[in-house]
């Protein structure tokens, strides 16, 4: 592929992906927002993250599957308790990936 | 005249403290971020794609798992239009987080908000958002998190075209430190039952849509389900307690 094939796929998605980006901003945030959504919305974040999470610990991806025997769900444990004990950000990415690598030596 | 150049020079040192703010809040990102901008270099340099390509595609895409997708098809031989509009099924998701984002971006001005939205990624999102709730969290701290990440995905993914190769596999569970992190940002959400319910309502619609259908649409799915499952109780209590 030449150097225009190339712009013309990335700006095609780049502007697919801009889209859905920039006008749910863009509108809402000029709205006077009705309480119900408001409310709505304030449940997403813990939906998303828990969306994004639920396939990396309980599942395998192909072909797709039901595991509970992952390591990311066994160090998910600790895990989940130092990120609880200590609401440190940077102390839970530290531990879980100290914990993840030795688990990687071990298995 | 004169204190209304200092107010100028105040609050201009104060944005950009700010966005130094926001730059040290992105720090797991960015740490999440390098093994996988690598391991997309190696791919995209496997599958013929020349650094520069890579450079452009992380700054005019900045969408890590559909910029694995595009490298897929492209290496499968896929037309243009087709990885286009798989892109555009990928990144609906990001329209859901815009939303959510928006409550917290009230009345910020538009130039402000379309540089702002570039940088939206399921990482800048969660960190931003558990910001937003729990202190003064000021847009261009939530801008120096985006742009940050944006960064250092950008010189990650071109290094991983040319020294990718060298770097060995898993080193120090490096692949974790992004899942360790919604991990945490998860426990931050845990902010009271209805929203461990809808956690858990979450979960359970995740797994069975994972499981059965194919596609990324269990994530626009099982978070609209489960913030709905949970509103509807919310709203449900609250009517109780009206009557009461």
């Amino acid at each position: 592929m030449h150097l225009t094939d190339y712009m013309l796929l990335f700006a095609g998605m780049g502007l697919v992906t801009y889209i859905p980006r920039w006008l749910p901003l863009l509108y809402l945030s000029h709205k006077r927002l009705p309480q119900w959504l408001v409310d709505w919305l304030s449940l997403i974040p813990v939906a998303i993250l828990t969306a994004l999470l639920t396939p990396i610990l309980f599942a395998n991806a192909s072909p797709r599957t039901l595991d509970l025997t992952k390591p990311e769900l066994l160090i998910a444990i600790p895990t989940f308790l130092v990120a609880w004990r200590t609401k440190s950000l940077g102390g839970t990415v530290i531990v879980g990936m100290l914990l993840y690598w030795l688990a990687g030596m071990l298995w | 005249m004169k204190n209304d150049s200092n107010h100028l020079r105040v609050s201009k040192k104060t944005n950009l403290k700010e966005l130094r703010e926001g730059f040290g809040a992105s720090w797991p990102i960015c740490l999440g971020y390098f093994p996988i901008g690598l391991a997309l270099g190696v791919l995209a340099q496997q599958a013929g794609l020349p650094w520069w390509a890579v450079l452009l595609m992380s700054i005019m895409v900045f969408a890590g798992s559909s910029q694995f997708i595009c490298i897929a098809m492209l290496a499968g031989g896929a037309s243009l239009l087709s990885i286009i509009a798989t892109t555009l099924v990928v990144n609906l998701r990001h329209a859901l987080m815009s939303s959510a984002l928006a409550v917290h971006l009230q009345n910020v001005n538009r130039w402000f908000l379309s540089l702002f939205a570039y940088g939206i990624t399921d990482e800048s999102f969660a960190v931003n958002m558990a910001r937003f709730r729990d202190q003064e969290w000021s847009k261009w701290s939530a801008l120096g998190v985006n742009q940050l990440a944006n960064l250092v995905w950008i010189i990650s993914t071109v290094s991983g075209t040319v020294i990718g190769q060298f770097i060995p596999q898993g080193a120090f569970g490096i692949d974790y430190a992004l899942t360790a992190m919604f991990i945490c940002l998860l426990i931050y959400q845990l902010r009271g039952a209805i929203f461990l319910f809808t956690a858990l309502a979450t979960a359970l619609i995740t797994l069975a849509w994972y499981l059965l259908i194919p596609g990324d649409s269990y994530i626009v799915g099982a978070s609209m389900g489960g913030a709905t499952l949970g509103f509807l109780i919310k709203r449900r209590q609250r009517s109780e307690h009206a009557l009461d």
